[in-house]
């Protein structure tokens, strides 16, 4: 017999009982490592490009999504964020390329698409002169469901959105927050493979803003999720992976924790400096701030009477806040605030899309030569 | 056809959930009622003059009483029909819950089958108030009960054609007004239509009052089912419908 080192790892399941614990875990990591690849994308766009009349709403954009992924799709208002989602709940038909819902394609198997997809558009669908219960129902037919199991999916999802309390009432009488949970559970009812929501949390209170959070979160072990938003904090929170647009083209797709380490370039300390007896000559402080070694850029934010804060821009890795903060007692100010602004979402976003744009103006140059 | 149901069901929901149906039942029966009352009192008044006179013309209920008012009626059902149908869609298009039938796994078509049901049956539940007008002749006299059941067929094939066009302008538009100042525009175009063979006996003529849909009830009115009148409200229900699939269709393409 030969020994179990010997064996090629292919020869087949029984063979590999073989194998010492720890490779027989190694293996299956590996096979989830190629599952993930080929059995578990929930979502594939392909190319996908919507056009209009006179615009092209959505150009060209490529994506995948795993299974239990949540992905933040993320873009100023008219990026084409909406009209995307259209097209993969396939209530717009794509102009050209594909898209792949659980392996259905939108174009070809819509009724198949629509069956594995949960979609809370912009404004909840609701009909105000329903009650929550009874629209949960019909909803619950529409999607296929009858009998005992759609009342126990209608109590299950009012439960779990936390509507519970308003079954009775009418939809129209329901507070803003309560419609958006309503919609999500109307969303979730067949228990869909994918979830689409345009921008959930879009017009709640930062309360209720963070129970559809925390809902969403919780939703997420079963069902894949795409949100689109253009709250910048809100992706960062939920989401595990970002998909950018802006003008209808993909500007970056990657996790959050890559993005925004691929985009810190450099930087910034806020400071704010408060000058004795409430006055304070801004120009010169500015000046004083400037000439710290390593510093790059100082931007005065706000001024209030005898305070201002500024912005310092420094090169990557060079410590200047102990450097600033003498400069600044030095001076003979106080020194009423120092801390490191971390790169948000929404710079590496507007830094993202301005370089897109700057590119593009770099390239019309070039090809009006190529032209002439 | 589960799903036709569904959908019929929730519209018709929506229609007596509202005062929609209320008003509309209510407004048809009172006008119904009316002529009824005027039609009988006539009759009466006639009658009686006939008998003070001393001549006894023949008097029939089903000639002077069902017919004219079965006429009246697919008059006044032009005047009802757009109320029925112009929230059909503009109203899911406005408040945007079309976006859930769309994306529902149902067809577009079991979406038109069942709102175009539910409209139905709510104009059936209006021909019930003169249902139970004419009960009362049956109760004091003896018409004969055919010619009304032929009647009420027509009736029915042609609120059918007309709802079909109500539903297919609902489509055009996410406002109810609109949509309801043109199904009633168009109602009444196809009722005057016919006055044309009054007058003229020209080929385009003969056209125009083919298209006009009240004149193809006159057949139904006496009690007589003539297959080409049939024929023109089938076809008339089966292109409506399909025009608004186009319709809904082509929302999808535009917006």
């Amino acid at each position: 017999m030969a020994l179990p080192g010997q064996f090629d790892i292919v020869q087949g399941p029984f063979l590999t009982l073989f194998l010492p614990h720890t490779a027989q875990v190694w293996l299956g990591e590996q096979r989830n490592a190629l599952a993930v690849d080929y059995k578990l994308l929930m979502i594939t766009v392909k190319d996908l490009t919507k056009r209009y009349a006179r615009t092209t709403a959505v150009d060209q954009i490529s994506f995948e999504v795993a299974k239990g992924q949540i992905v933040g799709f993320l873009g100023p208002n008219g990026a084409g964020k909406t009209t995307t989602m259209r097209m993969l709940t396939c209530f717009l038909p794509p102009s050209s390329g594909t898209a792949q819902v659980a392996g259905f394609d939108v174009l070809e198997q819509p009724l198949e698409v629509k069956r594995r997809i949960g979609y809370l558009p912009e404004t909840p669908p609701l009909y105000p002169e329903m009650e929550t219960a009874e629209y949960l129902k019909f909803v619950g037919k529409l999607k296929g469901l009858s009998g005992t199991d759609l009342q126990k999916k209608v109590d299950y999802v009012c439960e779990r959105c936390a509507v519970a309390d308003v079954k009775k009432k009418l939809l129209a009488k329901l507070s803003k927050g309560y419609r958006q949970r309503v919609g999500l559970a109307q969303a979730i009812i067949h228990n869909p493979d994918v979830l689409i929501l345009d921008e959930p949390t879009a017009g709640l209170d930062p309360k209720q803003i963070n129970e559809t959070r925390d809902l969403i979160k919780n939703l997420a072990g079963d069902h894949t999720i795409i949100l689109s938003t253009h709250i910048l904090p809100e992706v960062e929170q939920t989401c595990e992976r970002v998909i950018i647009i802006n003008k209808g083209k993909l500007v970056a797709t990657d996790s959050v924790r890559n993005l925004q380490a691929r985009a810190r370039g450099a930087e910034s300390v806020l400071v704010e400096i408060a000058g004795p007896n409430g006055s304070l000559d801004v120009p010169i402080a500015q000046q004083k701030l400037e000439q710290v070694s390593g510093v790059s850029r100082v931007l005065c934010k706000q001024q209030v009477d005898g305070r201002a804060i500024f912005e310092v821009e420094s090169q990557k890795g060079s410590l200047v806040r102990g450097d600033l903060a003498r400069a600044v007692v030095q001076g003979g100010w106080d020194l009423n605030e120092l801390r490191t602004a971390a790169m948000s979402l929404e710079e590496i976003f507007l830094q993202l899309t301005e370089k897109e744009s700057t590119e593009a103006q770099k390239e019309s140059p070039t090809n009006k030569e190529l032209e002439q | 056809m589960r799903n036709v149901w569904i959908v019929c069901r929730k519209e018709l929901g929506s229609y007596f959930v509202s005062p929609v149906a209320y008003l509309l039942l209510t407004m048809f029966g009172l006008i119904f009622g009316f002529f009824f009352w005027n039609a009988l009192a006539y009759f009466v008044v006639e009658g009686m003059e006939m008998q003070m006179r001393g001549q006894m013309l023949p008097m029939n209920l089903n000639e002077q009483i069902i017919r004219p008012l079965l006429q009246n009626v697919s008059v006044i059902g032009l005047f009802f029909i757009p109320m029925i149908t112009m929230r059909l869609f503009a109203e899911e298009k406005r408040t945007g819950t079309i976006e859930l039938l769309v994306t529902s796994p149902i067809r577009d078509l079991e979406v038109i089958l069942g709102k175009w049901l539910a409209a139905m049956i709510l104009y059936a539940g209006l021909l019930l108030f003169t249902a139970l007008n004419f009960a009362f002749l049956f109760k004091y006299g003896n018409p004969d009960w055919k010619p009304l059941a032929v009647g009420y067929l027509g009736l029915l094939l042609q609120a059918g054609a007309l709802l079909a066009i109500g539903t297919f302008i609902s489509t055009l538009t996410k406002n109810q007004i609109i949509a309801g100042a043109a199904t009633f525009g168009v109602c009444l175009l196809l009722w005057v239509l016919g006055w044309v063979s009054g007058y003229e006996t020209a080929t385009w003529a003969r056209v125009l009052s083919y298209l006009s849909v009240t004149t193809h009830f006159e057949s139904f009115g006496r009690g007589v089912l003539d297959s080409k009148d049939a024929i023109y409200y089938v076809s008339a229900i089966f292109m409506w419908l399909f025009l608004t699939a186009r319709s809904m269709e082509s929302l999808r393409w535009r917006s």
